[in-house]
């Protein structure tokens, strides 16, 4: 199927489906993705059964500001697209799809631990690459790259940019 | 417990699991273990000799690469990403320029593209090699671990003649390679042809049929086709599940349709199927680099001619390591003001990649490398994400080893071949 005729038939369940460089990305409401996921994988025609990845972009001047994005596979039929979901600041959470795809469990844990997006029904949301007790999230847009504590003499690493030497 | 095999019969017999149940104990490998493949931890419950729950805990080599790929060009990202799979460094490379050249809507040129596969193929071989060696080594076959090494530092040799390092080569930039095969490097790559097929014959009649390497990898570790697919798995995990799943097949870049190779797959899906597969990958990976030699007869440019994409300098091969080549110096330090400044501009700046987002996957030794690469239109990328497959592949881990031997799960771990710089990131 090429990228047209899968956006045409993503269309049919996601109005908002784009064609960008050869890719299919659709936009999908929080409340809907569930459902939509269930849709594409258990549909025979789309059968995207593999979850390659989530992950999430930041853009602190936008509105949503988040966007959770999920990238889809079929090995039957070899094509992908991807969904997006946008979330507010304030209301950062969206349901976790665990449930249909086991993968997502580490992925969700990483988009966590990097963004601090709640997924929402997740059976152990806990940090997976960070140090348990880290402060913050530091894939935020609002997060400078270092500025860390060291354990040697009170000793401050200032972020990259803020760096003299 | 089997009583003729010694093997668990896994929680499937409700009867031994509540009567043993009643004292387990809870052990930790790793993160310092010899046997773990790298910095893994997995928490253990163990009954007896039987693994009750597994738990892999991640993230002791977090470095920060997709974060620190925000704060630099575009250009310098090659070499952040390139050490996240430490391994398989030219296929990260190749992902993320991949990826990026998508977004600028350019073309390289044909022999930078053969290079690409040719340097992929070799880091295909090299890798698996050091999955040998390190599976070997745990496993108890030592000499296999030392035959592992011994050929993979002809592949090293190559690397370091061609790009200078032996690791983190940075070789494959945004619009092609950064510079062509040295003299003596094609000769140097017919020897690696003459020499490694024989030597995969030899590990193949060291170990194929060794009663001790067939009793700790066949039936053990099995991963279904469906468990494998629902749990993200890819690479050769999955195709000794029988999936032909190879992102070379299915989605051909840098010219992988033209050439004639095969998706190695088998049925039994334990870690005996993905020692043949690995075996055999190798195999095919030697006869693509043979059809890149064939190719390579053909002279051309390694970069594409845009200016404004490519990189400025030109590197050679000196007496100490690879250098800006004193020509260019010369150029742009004496005798043209115009070069120097598009000199300072491209290295300090950088190319401008129009604002999207882009998936790029590419087959790396573990399965599917993808790259998630966002712009918003500016000079340096706005987010880089690396979707690692020793990450998704590491899930599984739990599935194989639960209700299996202890001494199961080290033959388990190094049949996923899991690589930590790459799952940490």
């Amino acid at each position: 199927m090429s990228s047209s005729e899968l956006a045409a038939r993503m269309r049919e369940r996601l109005p908002d489906t784009v064609v960008a460089r050869d890719e299919v990305t659709s936009v999908v409401a929080r409340e809907d993705l569930i459902g939509t996921l269930a849709g594409l994988r258990d549909d025979p025609a789309l059968a995207f059964d593999l979850l390659a990845s989530i992950t999430a972009t930041d853009w602190p001047e936008r509105s949503p500001r988040f966007w959770v994005s999920y990238e889809l596979y079929s090995t039957a039929h070899r094509h992908r697209v991807r969904l997006k979901v946008g979330l507010s600041e304030d209301d950062a959470r969206v349901p976790s799809v665990t449930s249909l795809y086991p993968t997502a469990d580490w992925h969700e844990r990483e988009t966590y631990d990097f963004f601090g997006i709640t997924f929402e029904g997740h059976p152990d949301l806990s940090r997976i690459l960070l140090p348990d007790d880290w402060d913050g999230h530091p894939l935020r847009k609002t997060e400078e790259l270092g500025g860390v504590n060291t354990r040697f003499k009170g000793a401050f690493v200032p972020p990259v940019d803020r760096r003299t030497t | 417990m089997n009583p003729d095999t010694g093997r668990s019969s896994g929680p499937a017999d409700p009867l031994s699991t509540t009567e043993l149940r009643q004292e387990t104990m809870v052990i930790n490998m790793g993160p310092q273990h010899p046997s773990t493949h790298g910095v893994l931890r997995l928490l253990l419950e163990l009954d007896g000799e039987t693994v009750v729950t597994c738990k892999p805990i991640v993230g002791y080599l977090h470095t920060g690469i997709e974060k620190n790929c925000e704060y630099r060009t575009w250009q310098q990202g090659v070499t952040f990403v390139t050490r996240a799979d430490y391994l398989a460094p030219f296929h990260n490379e190749l992902a993320y320029c991949l990826a990026v050249e998508r977004m600028l809507g350019i073309e390289v040129p044909p022999r930078a593209q053969v290079l690409r596969v040719l340097f992929s193929e070799m880091n295909r071989i090299a890798s698996h090699l050091v999955w040998l060696a390190t599976a070997g080594m745990e496993l108890g076959a030592v000499s296999i671990m030392l035959f592992g090494f011994r050929e993979r530092e002809m592949l090293l040799d190559i690397f370091e003649m061609a790009t200078g390092l032996r690791m983190n080569h940075a070789y494959i930039r945004i619009g092609g390679v950064i510079m062509d095969l040295p003299p003596g490097a094609i000769e140097m790559i017919e020897g690696l042809l003459d020499v490694v097929p024989g030597r995969i014959h030899e590990y193949e009649s060291l170990l194929a049929r060794n009663p001790i390497w067939v009793e700790r990898n066949a039936g053990v570790g099995i991963l279904s086709a469906g468990d494998a697919i629902a749990l993200g798995v890819t690479g050769p995990t999955l195709r000794a599940a029988g999936v032909p799943k190879d992102v070379r097949k299915d989605e051909p870049y840098s010219g992988y349709g033209s050439y004639e190779f095969d998706a190695v797959t088998r049925d039994t899906a334990d870690c005996y199927a993905r020692f043949e597969i690995r075996l055999e990958e190798m195999r095919q990976s030697l006869g693509i680099i043979e059809q890149c030699l064939d190719r390579l007869r053909e002279p051309g440019p390694v970069m594409v001619e845009d200016p404004k994409v490519r990189w400025p300098a030109q590197l050679e091969v000196g007496p100490d390591g690879i250098g800006n080549s004193t020509a260019y110096v010369t150029h742009i330090m004496e005798e043209s003001m115009e070069a120097l400044i598009h000199h300072f501009k491209m290295v300090t700046e950088g190319v401008k990649v129009p604002d999207g987002e882009v998936y790029q996957p590419v087959e790396s030794p573990r399965g599917e490398l993808g790259m998630y690469v966002v712009s918003d239109g500016e000079h340096r990328p706005y987010r880089v994400k690396i979707r690692d497959p020793s990450f998704a592949n590491l899930q599984a881990v739990p599935t194989m080893v639960e209700g299996g031997l202890l001494a199961d799960a080290v033959a388990v771990i190094a049949s996923v071949d899991p690589v930590l710089g790459g799952v940490d990131r």
